[in-house]
């Protein structure tokens, strides 16, 4: 256990593992979501009350799944940032937050849509959507922040904050939009999470959204050994890695 | 010289000069409630400002929707809840800023004694001076408004209870961005989506009691977050300070 | 009081500060005593600030080991800030109160119960008799620092850490802080100071340099 959280310290050591380990998180991504999306767009049974539309649940459902997971993993980098140091934690948690407010984005702008053919409307303060829009201002407020602040390593240990303090706070949010949901709106139609969906739909869903993740870590393993590069430039090791590349 | 003399002797002394840390606590944070309140009370200006904003805002809606006394009366509670809590978000960025400014955050910091607990003298009267006030003044606002009868002590009650929380969650709003020349705005950013969930069982309190349902659940769990609050925003609290000492 | 001399000692090895990828300052050793006045000097942006506010407790972000009195940092923080009194460039003064009031304050701060006596005594050892009771938003630059200065002889602690204490005072108070530090020094405690004013050379006097060169220790 020290012995790889002492590794961790090391981005040289992440910069090599990194290279290794990406070329199949690519291959796994693309695969993935290829068959899902294939499957799930030409060969599941199209659902039985609203037709074909039900099909953007293959978009909209793993980029929430994603939206959650990332902000969880950022709040995890940043408390590894405040306790071990550990430097490349931070980058990670920088390099995630667009892409969390990215995947929490597309979640919105999938589920307005989904909204047109089964509400009739592009807005309804559906349970699921009000909290993902609470998520969006907050991946929103951790980017604000870590950019305000003139000193990187001040921004890296407020945004770590912020997160912490917003995962804590997220099931807290959760829990309250869902009450206050149904008590305003009591039982009307939900759309996704219905029991008793065939294996014919979930399948391909499972897919994606494991095709998902790989996309989400093959992005992130990217991201950060570039931010590695640029973080460590004046690095001896970086040093001579550009030198045997020119 | 004859005072370089007797600090002299007193220097010799030093190393009983330390009190005891138990009792030291109390009289820091004792000493720490009084300046803030003496501070604030000697800026009357800045106590009522929210107070005022409060009314103003409240003054809008019934001119910007509809005097129709029905119409206020179904969204009166969330109105003020709404109302209340954009006001006491405005006395906040004004929490730490003044001790950041002339340097006193950085004596707090180095104070021998836990910055939570000096961050939380702080809130305190944070509380004292806008969110109390503001519950006592919202019943005022609420008769405005054609509030239901039969909701004004709850919707006192709830205001009260929860912006206890609602300050210890703005601290660390205000913690993070006090060391920024531009963090108001930023803090409202930070902090008004981790408000919600108060927003939604302080009003529903208020909802509750209108349709006479019994408020006691939702001011319990708005009680809760608040004891989730203390336990931890005071952490968070300190936590931020010395970031944003570090600029 | 031979005591307190001898349990004195704050000391730094192989300290190193990274600020955003710039080292301010590394493999700095340092062995402050009791009876010592150490100025820290440098050019501007040198660290001599950042400095100070690693020795005072307040940055924990360095690399290498700080100890007080031969233990940790880390385990000695409590009996360290109970013996350290740090001014800063801001004088930590609220406009608003009075010198007396302020001076309540940091009393309360050092856990100690509120007593007038010692604060009219300090504030009129540093010169502000008769103005107790004024705002100190109504003094001058030089009457606010010097009612930060008045803590010096309000908590007696031994370790003063003081960054630019000279600013805005006048020349016989320059004198007067002057002659303040070295009696503390002598009297056992142990001064670090940053200043762009030139100390009067004594046996106290210790130099710590920083610079582009890396810190340069001279005896």
């Amino acid at each position: 256990m020290w012995a790889f959280i002492n590794k961790l310290r090391s981005p040289k050591w992440f910069y090599a593992i990194s290279e290794r380990l990406l070329p199949w998180f690519w291959v796994a991504a693309a695969a993935l979501i290829l068959v899902g999306s294939v499957w799930g767009l030409a060969f599941a049974p199209a659902d039985y009350q609203q037709g074909n539309s039900f099909r953007i649940i293959y978009v909209h459902v793993p980029a929430a799944f994603l939206a959650q997971s990332i902000f969880v993993s950022m709040a995890v980098c940043g408390l590894v940032y405040m306790v071990w140091k550990i430097k490349v934690a931070d980058m990670v948690a920088a390099m995630v937050a667009p892409l969390g407010a990215a995947m929490t984005f597309i979640s919105l702008f999938s589920g307005a849509v989904w909204g047109v053919p089964t509400w009739g409307t592009w807005w309804m303060w559906d349970a699921r959507l009000t909290s993902m829009l609470i998520l969006f201002f907050l991946y929103l407020g951790v980017i604000a922040l870590r950019g305000a602040f003139a000193s990187r390593d001040s921004a890296s240990r407020a945004a770590s904050v912020l997160a912490m303090v917003g995962v804590i706070n997220i099931p807290i949010i959760k829990y309250s939009v869902d009450w206050w949901y149904t008590l305003h709106q009591p039982a009307t139609f939900t759309v996704t999470g219905r029991v008793g969906m065939p294996m014919e739909m979930w399948a391909p869903l499972l897919i994606m959204v494991l095709g998902f993740y790989s996309f989400f870590i093959a992005v992130t393993l990217m991201r950060t050994r570039s931010e590695i590069l640029r973080r460590e430039s004046n690095k001896r090791w970086v040093r001579e890695l550009a030198g045997e590349r020119h | 010289m004859s005072k370089a003399d007797s600090s002299v002797q007193r220097d010799a002394a030093h190393p009983a000069a330390v009190g005891e840390p138990g009792g030291g606590l109390a009289v820091a944070v004792w000493a720490t409630l009084k300046r803030d309140l003496t501070l604030m009370l000697r800026r009357r200006g800045e106590v009522l400002n929210p107070l005022v904003f409060f009314a103003l805002v409240i003054t809008l809606f019934p001119i910007g929707i509809s005097p129709d006394p029905e119409l206020l009366a179904t969204i009166a509670p969330g109105l003020l809840w709404v109302a209340a809590l954009l006001a006491a978000l405005l006395s906040l960025d004004s929490l730490f800023r003044g001790d950041y400014d002339d340097g006193s955050l950085e004596q707090l910091l180095l104070a021998p004694q836990p910055l939570a607990m000096l961050g939380l003298a702080k809130v305190a009267v944070h509380w004292l001076l806008t969110g109390l006030p503001l519950a006592l003044m919202a019943p005022v606002l609420g008769i405005m408004l054609a509030l239901p009868a039969g909701s004004y002590l709850i919707l006192a009650i709830s205001l009260a209870l929860g912006s206890a929380s609602l300050s210890l969650i703005g601290a660390i709003g205000a913690a993070l961005t006090v060391g920024l020349s531009r963090g108001g705005v930023l803090l409202s950013l930070l902090v008004l989506p981790l408000y919600i969930p108060v927003l939604i069982f302080g009003a529903g309190a208020v909802q509750a009691a209108i349709l006479g349902d019994g408020a006691a659940a939702h001011l319990a769990i708005l009680g809760a977050l608040l004891a989730l609050a203390l336990m931890l925003a005071p952490w968070a609290i300190a936590a931020s300070l010395r970031i944003s000492i570090n600029g | 009081m031979p005591e307190s001399v001898l349990t004195l000692r704050l000391q730094a090895r192989g300290l190193a500060c990274e600020r955003d990828d710039r080292w301010l300052f590394e493999e700095l050793d340092l062995d402050i005593r009791g009876g010592e006045i150490v100025r820290v000097e440098g050019p501007n942006g040198s660290g001599k600030t950042t400095l100070l506010k690693i020795l005072s407790g307040q940055l924990t972000d360095y690399h290498g080991e700080l100890f007080w009195n031969e233990r940790p940092m880390r385990q000695a923080r409590q009996a360290f800030l109970e013996n350290l009194l740090y001014l800063g460039h801001a004088p930590g003064v609220k406009a608003a109160l009075t010198p007396l009031e302020n001076l309540a304050w940091y009393q309360a701060l050092a856990g100690e119960v509120s007593h007038e006596a010692p604060r009219l005594a300090a504030l009129e050892s540093v010169g502000l008799a008769g103005f107790e009771d004024v705002p100190a938003g109504q003094l001058s630059a030089g009457q606010q620092r010097r009612v930060a200065l008045a803590r010096l002889e309000l908590t007696p602690r031994p370790l003063w850490v003081l960054d630019e204490p000279f600013t805005a005072i006048d020349r016989e108070g320059v004198a007067a802080l002057e002659e303040r530090l070295v009696i503390h020094a002598r009297s056992g405690g142990c001064v670090l100071v940053t200043t762009h004013h030139e100390l009067k050379a004594s046996q106290e006097l210790r130099r710590v340099r920083l610079g582009s060169g890396g810190p340069d220790v001279k005896g």
